[in-house]
């Protein structure tokens, strides 16, 4: 074999530890080394043109570069190989930078010590065996899980690229918890306003299948070929005969008897419903838990009414398998409740706020709803419980959030730019009404949000106090709010007709079960953790799949777009290419010596390790070994570490190239 | 049943009906309350205020007392007693420091594992059934006002019991006994505590809010766990009306004596002619004969 | 480096590990950090004796914070206290503050400072001297001893027959067999 030895100055950062001509020229005479030149700067034009042309003239069979770390410029150099017919992985670098010159002062030390480097590349690379990239097909669908503000945008960017997309959303409608809002800031827009013509685009596009009323039950496969098994509940509804009418819920006469998980428990609705008149789609579901039909047998009503026969009392859940590429996960919050036992959460609670047992102190999503003009009270500002104007309402900030103690430790982001929301819609409506807000913070950092909070405080009239309310119990229908001024060093007791509590957003309930089903890591609070949190903020490290909106952390909506568009546009990436180079650089089991043990299977953090049966002639099972999922595999060689019987080897890593190295040093 | 049975200077002096009436309940409903032999005070208030060697050191003398006496419970009625000796407990289990410096100074180990319990839970060893049975007198008309005070579910950390800020345990046992208990805003706040002597005018005015909202809702009598409790309920009842002449009285209860009342004792064995504040307007309206 | 204010300055030149400072003996106590409380005001909105207090609780905090040591340690508040513990039970960062008062409390006796509230100091010296003399508390020595330590003489003077005919109050004090263990625990410690 033929080396090519490439010794760089990178300016001073190497050449003033490392006598590079010497490294040179010791390396010259390392048994099959043709050729070595010192450099400059290998990384740049000329500095590879160096190397294509002493791969021209001396014919060289593989390339040892020493300079910087493989991180830096491996990629540069191996497609300087190829361009001049070397395969790229006949190619080793020594990192004399990071290695040696940054970290030592001694310029005889620190050459001997390169020298050496170098000596233990050449013996490398003459073990190295030409490697070609993996390619793997792409199933060019798109899977979105989740069918809010982000999922929306996610779903569009990408059938808008011509790509198609697999909506799947487990509520009967699209629109996640945005629908519910009244205005968002800081433009008060009105919320259904900006976001029903996104829903009915989705609903419209040729490339977007929408699942609603469905869940994600089974993700088998990886980047690129996945296969998705969906639950499509039954509405009991016929799809394909439903004009959406309306009439059935008309007609229902179980009216008042389920929460209306829409308006937050403000309201009732009927058997049959859809969860807001802008539903999309606009087709009911069937609450088959309070029909009168499914628990006694009687009642016909919506039957008898509904002019299309859609009603199908025996319709049944549809298993659908999809074929997707890639995955984004676009699942939303919950918003805490105060509730006692809130369900699969941490929070402890708030019992000296009542635990949720006074009618007039809200949360968050509720006062939206109270707020909201499609709401329980036509957007009038009435208290829950007697339905009067209330003149005094007291916003409590914090609630579940920056609370080690009965909530999480993290500050939920939007609830001071949602309380100054609320409070200024209050006071629009309530001209002679009184608003407070207890804070420690004001967190208000996007484009014009902190003139969004000066604007409720100054122009609206809402009084801030800062610090926090230590108890709040009801006397006489009014309720008695015992805060603190920290700022004047005064108690503040507020007797107040409503109050509401900026609850903090939380991840769903079934957040961790969903991060199981498909093979993502969460972090302790059931948020889902990103690869890098710098810089790779939408990639989980299940490669294929992508991250949008609050399932990753509390955000508001411009970055849950963005984020979505971001995701979008990792996916259209992916869709680029036909096949998926990946690098060779994987595990590979050898199947003759292979006990079936799977202790590598264990320990595989990527879960690309398959069982594989070994059958002789007639068909019969002779061993089950195992088996790299090339596409799955990382190459990290945590397999070949714990392999009892080495019989899993890392292709570039193997065995025979680690002793080389060890053996150079003498 | 037995338990061990720590009454503290309380009980043997402004608080004595407490012991008394609770004497006579636990022994018409089979519970054998050995006293520890020796006990000494547990330290109150004055005791973690100034020192905290000290406020560790004197509960753990009584610990070992219950160990040498081989009880497995011990029962504190005092809200104070209880509280000091959990926190002295917790305080022995979790900082080896203070266990080292304590159980060197009393010559032995400190059992910081022994199970203390408050009355309350005293009484739901007993059992809400077995009270309910042996209820005599009728109470279906009295409405009870539970009065926790501060020390019996504070700081939950270390008591674990019931719940720090809507407590229904005390509830519960005015129901088996038959009364009602009324829902209201005061169940934890405050009495004023050992602030009765040297700053009786914070004990008046904290009392008094607490009279004043048991009072607006629907109260007949104030159900106490605790003689300090009590005594700033009932006995500064006096010192209210000279602050607040427009003031109304109240009855304040112990737990054991409402309890006895339900069971069928007299009112003078339980101790009700020892209060400042006459029972007069309960009893008639229990009908119960004084 | 120093910052001058209005009221004081703020020492920057120590920080909460230094075993000189406030903050550090108090560390020490408690085994918690004053740099935990954020401040929200949580505990003073609660404080069911906050009206009678000149520092709000969390500002006692602040100033242990901030190295102001003389304000902190002359403050009334942590005399003032009731040990009701409704701040350590709400407090959102699990900040004893009941204990953090009790510590203040300590160091202040330990330091000799001239206790703000003399005639609370006069009863716990008053109901101590009690216990170690006789091992249980004895009402009528304590009340006795108060008011000749504060010469609030008209102290009870009210209820006192009451107490005495209805058998609450005893001139005989109620002993502990082995005072020589409680007059040891006591002198150990001090």
């Amino acid at each position: 074999m033929k080396i090519g030895v490439f010794i760089c100055y990178c300016g001073e950062n190497i050449g003033r530890t490392v006598d590079c001509a010497a490294v040179a020229e010791a390396a010259g005479r390392f048994p099959g080394v043709v050729c070595s030149i010192d450099y400059k700067y290998m990384c740049s034009d000329p500095g590879q043109n160096l190397i294509k042309n002493a791969i021209k003239e001396h014919k060289l069979d593989a390339v040892v570069v020493g300079s910087c770390s493989p991180h830096m410029h491996e990629k540069t150099f191996r497609k300087a190989c190829a361009d001049a017919g070397v395969n790229p992985y006949l190619f080793d670098m020594a990192n004399l930078r990071e290695h040696c010159s940054w970290v030592h002062e001694d310029i005889v030390e620190g050459t001997k010590k390169a020298i050496d480097l170098v000596r233990i590349s050449v013996e490398r690379v003459k073990k190295n065996a030409p490697l070609s990239p993996i390619l793997v097909p792409v199933t060019k669908k798109a899977l979105v899980i989740g069918g809010g503000i982000s999922g929306i945008q996610a779903s569009l960017d990408i059938a808008n690229a011509g790509f198609d997309v697999v909506l799947v959303e487990k509520e009967p409608s699209i629109g996640g918890h945005m629908s519910q809002l009244s205005e968002t800031f800081p433009t008060l827009d009105c919320s259904q306003c900006i976001l029903t013509p996104r829903m009915v685009e989705v609903y419209q596009h040729p490339k977007i299948k929408l699942l609603t009323y469905s869940e994600v039950e089974n993700v088998e496969g990886f980047i690129g070929n996945f296969k998705v098994t969906i639950r499509k509940k039954a509405r009991s509804i016929d799809e394909s005969k439903c004009t959406g009418c309306g009439l059935c819920m008309q007609k229902c006469p179980i009216k008042k008897k389920a929460f209306n998980e829409f308006e937050e428990g403000l309201a009732y609705r009927s058997a049959v419903y859809v969860p807001f008149p802008q539903a999309v789609p606009n087709i009911p579901v069937i609450d088959r838990s309070i029909c009168t039909y499914y628990q006694t047998g009687k009642c016909q009503m919506c039957v008898k009414v509904c002019g299309r026969e859609a009603i199908k009392f025996d319709q049944e859940d549809t298993i659908i398998t999809e074929d997707i590429g890639a995955i984004v996960v676009a699942t939303g919050y919950k918003l805490y409740t105060i509730d006692k036992k809130p369900e699969s959460s941490e929070i402890k609670g708030y019992g000296e706020y009542g635990y949720g047992k006074y009618k007039d102190v809200v949360d968050g999503l509720q006062f939206e709803r109270i707020a909201s003009a499609s709401g329980p009270t036509s957007g009038e500002i009435l208290r829950p419980s007697d339905s009067k104007v209330p003149k005094k309402i007291v916003f409590v900030q914090c609630v579940g959030s920056r609370d080690e103690s009965k909530g999480f430790s993290y500050c939920s982001k939007i609830c001071c730019m949602y309380t100054a929301k609320h409070a200024m819609l209050y006071k629009h409506k309530v001209h002679d009404g009184e608003a407070y807000v207890f804070y420690m913070d004001i967190r208000s950092g996007g484009k014009g949000y902190d003139e969004f909070v000066r604007r409720a405080i100054e122009e609206d009239g809402v009084k801030y106090i800062r610090g926090r309310v230590s108890r709040i119990y009801e006397e006489n229908g009014k309720y008695i709010v015992k805060g603190e001024d920290t700022l004047a060093g005064m108690p503040v007791t507020i007797d107040a007709d409503m109050v509401v509590l900026a609850t903090a957003m939380i991840a769903q309930p079934e957040a961790v079960k969903l991060a199981q089903t498909i093979g993502m890591s969460y972090d302790k609070y059931g948020f889902y953790n990103e690869v890098h949190p710098k810089l790779r903020p939408v990639e989980v490290s299940t490669a294929g799949v992508f991250l949008a909106g609050a399932c990753q952390a509390p955000k508001d909506i411009p970055e849950s777009v963005a984020m979505a568009s971001a995701a979008a546009s990792k996916s259209l990436v992916l869709f680029g290419a036909d096949y998926l180079e990946r690098e060779p650089t994987v595990a590979k089991v050898n199947e003759t010596i292979c006990a079936g043990c799977f202790y590598c299977q264990k320990v595989c953090p990527y879960n690309a390790i398959e069982r594989k049966e070994i059958k002789d002639r007639q068909g019969n099972i002779v061993k089950i070994i195992a088996y790299v999922n090339s596409g799955l595999c990382q190459g990290c060689g945590t397999c070949n570490a714990v392999c009892p019987s080495k019989s899993v080897e890392l292709i570039g890593f193997n065995d025979e190239q680690i002793y080389a190295q060890i053996n150079a040093l003498g | 049943m037995k338990v061990g049975y720590y009454p503290g200077c309380s009980l043997t002096g402004t608080g004595k009906e407490y012991d008394m009436s609770l004497r006579k309940v636990a022994s018409l409903l089979d519970v054998e309350l050995e006293e520890l032999k020796d006990w000494s005070c547990c330290g109150a208030t004055s005791a973690h205020a100034t020192n905290h060697l000290l406020s560790v050191a004197l509960p753990a003398r009584n610990l070992i007392i219950a160990k040498h006496q081989k009880l497995k419970e011990l029962a504190a009625p005092c809200a104070a007693c209880y509280n000091r000796m959990m926190v002295a407990a917790h305080e022995l289990k979790t900082k080896p420091e203070i266990e080292r410096q304590v159980s060197d100074l009393m010559g032995e180990s400190i059992p910081y594992d022994l199970s203390v319990i408050n009355i309350i839970e005293l009484f739901q060893k007993v059992g809400k059934e077995k009270i309910a049975a042996n209820v005599k007198a009728d109470l279906k008309g009295i409405k009870a006002a539970c009065y926790y005070g501060c020390l019996l579910v504070r700081p939950f950390k270390i008591t674990g019991f019931d719940d720090a800020e809507q407590p229904e345990s005390m509830e519960e046992l005015i129901k088996a006994a038959g009364a009602q208990p009324v829902d209201w805003n005061y169940k934890l706040e405050c009495c004023g505590g050992a602030h009765s002597i040297a700053h009786m005018e914070i004990v008046v005015d904290l009392s008094k809010k607490i009279i004043d909202d048991a009072k607006l809702h629907g109260a007949d009598v104030i159900i106490v766990a605790c003689p300090m409790c009590h005594s700033n309920l009932d006995m500064r009842q006096k010192a209210i009306k000279k602050e607040y002449p427009a003031h109304g009285d109240i009855p304040i209860l112990y737990l054991s004596e409402f309890i006895g009342l339900a069971l069928g004792l007299k009112p003078k064995e339980l101790g009700l002619n020892l209060h400042f504040v006459d029972t007069k307007s309960l009893l008639e309206k229990a009908e119960i004969k004084g | 480096m120093y910052y001058f204010s209005f009221f004081g300055e703020i020492d920057m030149s120590h920080t909460h590990s230094e075993v000189n400072t406030l903050s550090a003996k108090i560390e020490k106590l408690t085994t918690q950090t004053p740099q935990e409380c954020y401040q929200c005001g949580k505990c003073s909105a609660g404080c069911p004796v906050r009206d009678y207090m000149d520092d709000s609780p969390n500002q006692v905090v602040r100033y242990v914070q901030l190295g102001f040591e003389e304000k902190a340690l002359h403050s009334k508040t942590p005399w003032l206290c009731a040990g009701c513990l409704t701040c350590s039970t709400r407090c959102p960062q699990n900040f004893d503050l009941a204990k953090f008062m009790d510590a203040l409390r300590e160091i202040a006796i330990q330091e000799r400072i001239k206790i703000p509230e003399a005639d609370t100091m006069e009863f716990h010296k008053a109901f101590l001297n009690q216990i170690k003399k006789h091992g249980k508390a004895f009402e009528f020595g304590l009340v006795r001893e108060y008011k000749l330590r504060t010469m609030n003489l008209m102290q009870d003077v009210d209820v006192a027959p009451e107490m005495f005919i209805k058998g609450k109050i005893g001139l005989i004090p109620h002993e502990v067999e082995d005072k020589q263990q409680i007059k040891e625990i006591f002198d150990k410690i001090d």
